[in-house]
């Protein structure tokens, strides 16, 4: 095998092993820290797929901005709880 | 119950497609994607018989060195018009859901940043909002564009958001430069109509393939998505981090 | 071997959309489904020793042979659309649970 099959493969297996975490953990902030996880390895992903822009956005866009917005609502459930 | 059902729901609709696409004569193996069929022949080769080089081509079809760029602001730029759309309707629906109180003020949480942290973070902020201008509007040229460069302007904001308890951002001006830039787009584009022949028609000159100044309304749409991008994702944070003031 | 992993994400995220009770964890494995298509739409474009489609200095002409840069151009939009549904769908979360006190959806439709 070629050394970008044996990239691949590995990225797979990362890639179901962290999103069957992600989809079934039962606390929430862990489950959002799993989603950002695999949009990270996503990256990789695209990067070895030869796609620059679609990494670029990904990694900004991933990183970023969905993970505070889950962040931001479960501070906010955990305020409004506690009142 | 649910469980199983879902279960074998899934795990059927996986083989189905994978074993409609495995044995299929068009759709071609991985790694082995015949160009010579797709209608990306095209826009690799812009429409002409000679080789497209850089530094040297003058005036090919479309202007852009970046070949997807040019795929999604000059041939396909009416498919970008719509993703504006629907990002201007989701950033819509949030700020009614969440932005209705008359007064509101920051969300109080328990822990309190530094000092230093407020302070340190805006040398930090410049650095990215340079970053993002960079990339938005070198998207003709090198990977990226208006989309990544806007959304590293609204990483910029959060960034101030996060490391200062009691910052908010101007949200008017915000709101009022997405509705510029949204307008000066399709207004663009109605150009396009009275000045060539179709919606969104490149009038300028696309000038040499590979300098800064080239490839028409390319870079003028970019900077225009960018902007609205940037201040819609400001404008949702703003919305997610802000409650009610209590009378 | 990366589409066989794409098509499996999808599944995984369709699986977790459909038996989860937690509305946020329905958001997340919404987003499983999107990355998993995503990276699917993207490697059907895929060409061994093709160079990614920019022309720079180095790979200075057309006539080398490049990745199809049409399935990067769609998964562009798709992904900044992924984060517009997204933002949406947790407002809407933060109004359910400011009304029902609860996230679960099946105390919300015994309500």
């Amino acid at each position: 095998m070629t050394t970008i099959d044996s990239i691949m493969l590995v990225l797979s297996v990362l890639l179901l092993i962290i999103a069957f975490l992600a989809v079934s953990e039962k606390k929430l902030i862990k489950s959002v820290i799993f989603l950002s996880a695999l949009s990270m390895l996503s990256v990789v992903a695209f990067v070895v797929l030869k796609a620059p822009d679609v990494a670029l956005t990904e990694a900004v866009i991933g990183s970023g901005l969905v993970t505070a917005l889950f962040v931001f609502t479960l501070l906010s459930i955990k305020k409004e709880e506690a009142k | 119950m649910k469980k199983i059902l879902g279960f074998i729901l899934t795990i059927g609709l996986g083989l189905l497609i994978i074993f409609a696409l495995d044995s299929n004569s068009s759709f071609d193996d991985f790694g082995f994607a015949n160009l010579s069929n797709r209608v990306s022949s095209h826009y690799i080769t812009k429409g002409s018989n000679v080789d497209i080089i850089f530094g040297e081509t003058v005036n090919p079809e479309s202007g852009p060195a970046n070949i997807v760029t040019s795929i999604v602001v000059d041939y396909r730029s009416f498919d970008t018009l719509g993703e504006v759309t629907v990002l201007f309707i989701s950033a819509l629906g949030v700020s009614l859901l969440l932005g209705s109180a008359v007064t509101q003020k920051r969300m109080s949480l328990d822990f309190k940043p530094n000092f230093m942290l407020r302070v340190g973070s805006r040398a930090l902020f410049g650095i990215i909002i340079m970053t993002g201008v960079y990339v938005t509007l070198h998207g003709h040229l090198t990977p990226g564009g208006g989309f990544p460069g806007g959304t590293m302007i609204a990483s910029a904001m959060l960034l101030l958001y996060l490391a200062d308890d009691q910052f908010r951002a101007k949200i008017k001006g915000f709101k009022i430069l997405e509705g510029v830039a949204g307008s000066l787009f399709v207004i663009i584009g109605l150009l396009g109509l009275v000045v060539g022949t179709y919606f969104l028609q490149n009038f300028l000159p696309n000038g040499t393939v590979g300098d800064l100044f080239s490839s028409g309304i390319i870079p003028i749409v970019y900077i225009l998505i960018g902007l609205k991008v940037g201040s819609e994702i400001s404008g949702v944070i703003d919305n997610f981090l802000t409650e009610e003031e209590a009378q | 071997m990366i589409q066989y992993a794409a098509i499996l994400l999808m599944m995984i995220g369709l699986y977790g959309l459909l038996t989860n009770r937690n509305v946020i964890k329905i958001i997340v494995s919404l987003n499983v489904l999107e990355i998993g298509l995503n990276i699917f739409i993207i490697s059907i474009g895929f060409v061994y020793d093709g160079i990614a489609p920019i022309l720079t200095s180095t790979n200075n002409s057309s006539a080398l042979i490049f990745v199809d840069p049409l399935p990067q151009a769609l998964v562009l939009t798709a992904i900044v659309i992924g984060v517009g549904t997204t933002a949406l769908g947790l407002a809407i979360v933060k109004s359910i649970y400011s009304k029902y006190k609860t996230l679960e959806i099946d105390e919300v439709e015994e309500q």
